[in-house]
């Protein structure tokens, strides 16, 4: 048992081990005898090919008395039936306490995983079947896909009328606390893309942070725009950053919040290398690390298909000698 | 001095009470607070021949005038940059009234900005648009920076690396503002001061802003009458004369962010705005018998005092330390509680306290009030006005 194993854990292993070889469900007969229509009914509905379940020449061809039922019913003998699976009876037993203490460690949802057979003489019509279940073993919790949870195996017995044993099914179930459910992150508020910004957002989603430069007088700005106030030019392209800065200052947003931010909330204003400043975000640092001045690197967000942002860490530091 | 100081004067206010909820259209609100500055005045809702608001007002002009009975007018006139505004609205109608457009003019704003649509939730979930004012949020919203408080924060966290100002320099503003809000009975916060300590203690909204250095949300309206100089000698209150109005737009200007210019740790549209006051009323800083500054956020009026040359750059902490901003002090500040304390009226109410501060009928009054300065919205293009007795 793990360090981390609580006391509270270890008492809910045990009473969960004490149902290993405890009945679960005491002997139930079947509601019907074995009988020829409701072999009938399942031959149909699975198309099964081989006359001996209900030819009785064929059947008695391969030295039988005569038909039988297939194998692969017998779990359908001992069926509670219609009405008590729409409208279950109150009951109480080891079924009903062992349900009971698996919900209560968490375990509420149910998967069945596996049944083995074996099968120890045929089922005739007229037999009388009836089945009993006993736990056989609880595993620990297991990781599975569907959330952690513990596999339940029973031993179900089924017998003649005469007590004799027909055939037995090892019975698996996976009892397992559904995963919950993930919620997809909200996205980020959207820019407004127009005819004066989209440049910056389509470099952005190559990856590339851009700015502005006019190209009469070769000076940047940003945000951008459609005239260059320092020469009145329209005419502009753009220069690709090297993506390295300065902290400018930042700000700790915590209220209101907005669904798609995990808060306290690092935004910051980045003055990059080319000189000229942007809003962004901080990532790779917490609050109380941050400093107006550090150095800081670009790393690259997508947010949804269509946006891809800017975010600044801490610059990578001096490569060091690894000890 | 120019030849629009002194040319008219603010006659009469009138607001509506101040509230979380006030339960009525904007429109209402708008009314409510017209009619009541008409009565002030000693004037007819037909006297009314301007109207002057903000753009960001839901409630047109003509529909304020059919209901308040106003009938014909002849200049209207909106300002733009929400609360940066409010004493433009005075520029507009002193303006107008100087040039011989109009003869009564009147200045509003109304809202259900606490029970409707609140500013401090943010622009992060408004509707995209493609004008260049929506896409100038581009910049912003993408990385959750949305809220005014955020804005602000961005500004503060630089001033205070720049001069060593700390969250209790700024908090010591809304300290002031709550104790005279304290003893204004119209004040939303009316009986209730803070402590320092309790401003330290608040929680954060947008660090290095705690909650305490944001301003209240409100319902309400107020307006504001203006006349010539001549007209107003008849009318029963003491005028407040305008003796200065003007807007300011700096360099490289922003709605809130204008994070670009080479230096962050001023606001030189306001600095702007305090240069065309001087001038234009030919007044200096020290003739201010009391202070009106805009305080949406407490950072900025620390820089306020910076822009309008009671300090140098930085020094404005310890101006507040000197004590100048006391009822008793040199500059006595928001008399009314400003709108940390008092309410949030988009700067319309602080220049209602100016008026009063004028009349002597402040319920703060200091001993002697000649001048007030008053100012609207700062880290947006802006404006200020100078009332005063003469």
């Amino acid at each position: 048992m793990s360090a981390g194993t609580s006391y509270d854990d270890r008492q809910y292993d045990e009473r969960l081990e004490a149902f290993i070889g405890r009945v679960l469900n005491e002997r139930t007969p079947g509601q019907d005898p074995v009988n020829v229509p409701m072999i009938r009914h399942w031959v149909e509905a699975m198309e099964v090919a081989n006359p001996v379940h209900l030819d009785a020449d064929a059947a008695r061809a391969t030295g039988r008395d005569d038909v039988v039922a297939p194998a692969s019913m017998i779990q359908a003998w001992t069926m509670r039936g219609y009405a008590a699976t729409v409208r279950p009876q109150a009951a109480a037993g080891g079924f009903q306490e062992l349900i009971a203490l698996l919900d209560e460690g968490g375990y509420t949802s149910v998967v069945a995983t596996d049944s083995e057979f074996d099968f120890v003489r045929e089922v005739v019509p007229g037999d009388e079947i009836s089945v009993e279940e006993v736990v056989d073993s609880i595993s620990p919790e297991k990781a599975t896909g569907l959330g952690v949870g513990r596999f339940v195996t029973t031993m179900k017995t089924y017998r003649d009328g005469a007590g004799e044993v027909v055939a037995t099914q090892r019975w698996r179930t996976l009892r397992f606390k559904p995963a919950a459910k993930v919620e997809p992150r909200a996205e980020r508020p959207k820019p407004a893309i127009n005819l004066d910004n989209a440049f910056w957002f389509e470099a952005a989603r190559e990856r590339r942070l851009v700015v502005q430069r006019c190209t009469s007088c070769e000076s940047l700005r940003h945000p951008p725009g459609p005239e260059c106030p320092e020469c009145q030019s329209f005419e502009w392209d753009t220069v690709e950053c090297s993506g390295r800065g300065t902290l400018y200052s930042y700000v700790v947003a915590h209220h209101p919040r907005h669904p798609a931010f995990d808060y306290p909330l690092l935004i910051a204003v980045v003055e990059l290398e080319e000189g000229t400043r942007l809003i962004t975000n901080l990532t790779g640092v917490t609050p109380e690390d941050v400093t107006i001045g550090m150095p800081l690197a670009v790393q690259w967000i997508d947010d949804g298909p269509d946006l891809t942002l800017p975010v600044f860490g801490p610059a990578a530091p001096e490569p060091t000698e690894e000890s | 001095m120019s030849g629009l100081s002194g040319a008219t004067a603010i006659v009469g206010i009138g607001a509506t009470e101040f509230s979380k909820e006030s339960g009525r259209s904007e429109l209402q609100l708008a009314c409510e607070a017209v009619t009541a500055a008409i009565a002030d005045a000693g004037l007819k809702p037909s006297d009314v021949d301007g109207l002057v608001t903000f753009t960001a007002e839901s409630s047109s002009e003509i529909h304020v005038a059919r209901n308040v009975g106003i009938g014909d007018f002849s200049f209207f006139s909106r300002v733009g940059y929400g609360g940066g505004a409010a004493c433009g609205t005075i520029a507009h109608a002193a303006a107008a009234i100087h040039a011989g457009l109009a003869d009564v003019v009147v200045c509003w704003r109304s809202f259900n900005e606490r029970s409707g649509e609140r500013y401090g939730l943010g622009q992060a979930s408004r509707p995209m648009d493609t004008n260049a004012d929506r896409a100038a949020y581009s910049w912003m919203t993408p990385y959750g920076l949305s809220t005014p408080a955020q804005w602000v924060g961005m500004f503060a966290q630089r001033y205070m690396h720049e001069y060593g100002a700390t969250s209790e320099d700024f908090g010591r503003i809304s300290v002031i503002d709550r104790a005279r809000a304290a003893t204004n009975p119209k004040a939303h916060f009316f009986g209730r001061p803070i402590t320092l300590e309790e401003h330290q203690a608040s929680r954060w909204i947008a660090e290095p802003l705690h909650l305490l250095d944001c301003c209240q949300e409100t319902d309400g309206g107020q307006a504001l009458v203006l006349v010539s100089a001549e007209r107003a000698k008849d009318l029963p209150n003491t005028p407040a004369y305008v003796l200065g109005a003007a807007q300011g737009a700096a360099d490289d200007q922003h709605m809130m962010t204008s994070y670009y210019r080479p230096s962050i740790s001023g606001i030189p549209e306001m600095g702007l705005v305090g240069d065309q006051l001087w001038r234009q009323s030919g007044l200096r800083p020290t003739d201010m018998g009391a202070a009106i500054l805009y305080d949406h956020f407490t950072p900025f009026v620390l820089t306020q005092l910076e822009e309008l040359g009671y300090c140098g750059r930085g020094e404005a902490a310890d101006y507040i330390l000197d004590g100048h901003l006391e009822l008793d002090g040199s500059l006595p500040l928001n008399t009314h509680g400003g709108q940390l304390g008092e309410a949030y009226l988009h700067g319309m109410n602080g220049i209602a306290e100016a008026v009063r501060l004028v009349r002597g009928t402040s319920v703060n009054q200091p001993r002697t009030v000649e001048n007030v300065v008053v100012t609207a919205g700062t880290g947006v293009p802006t404006s200020g006005v100078i009332v005063g007795v003469a």
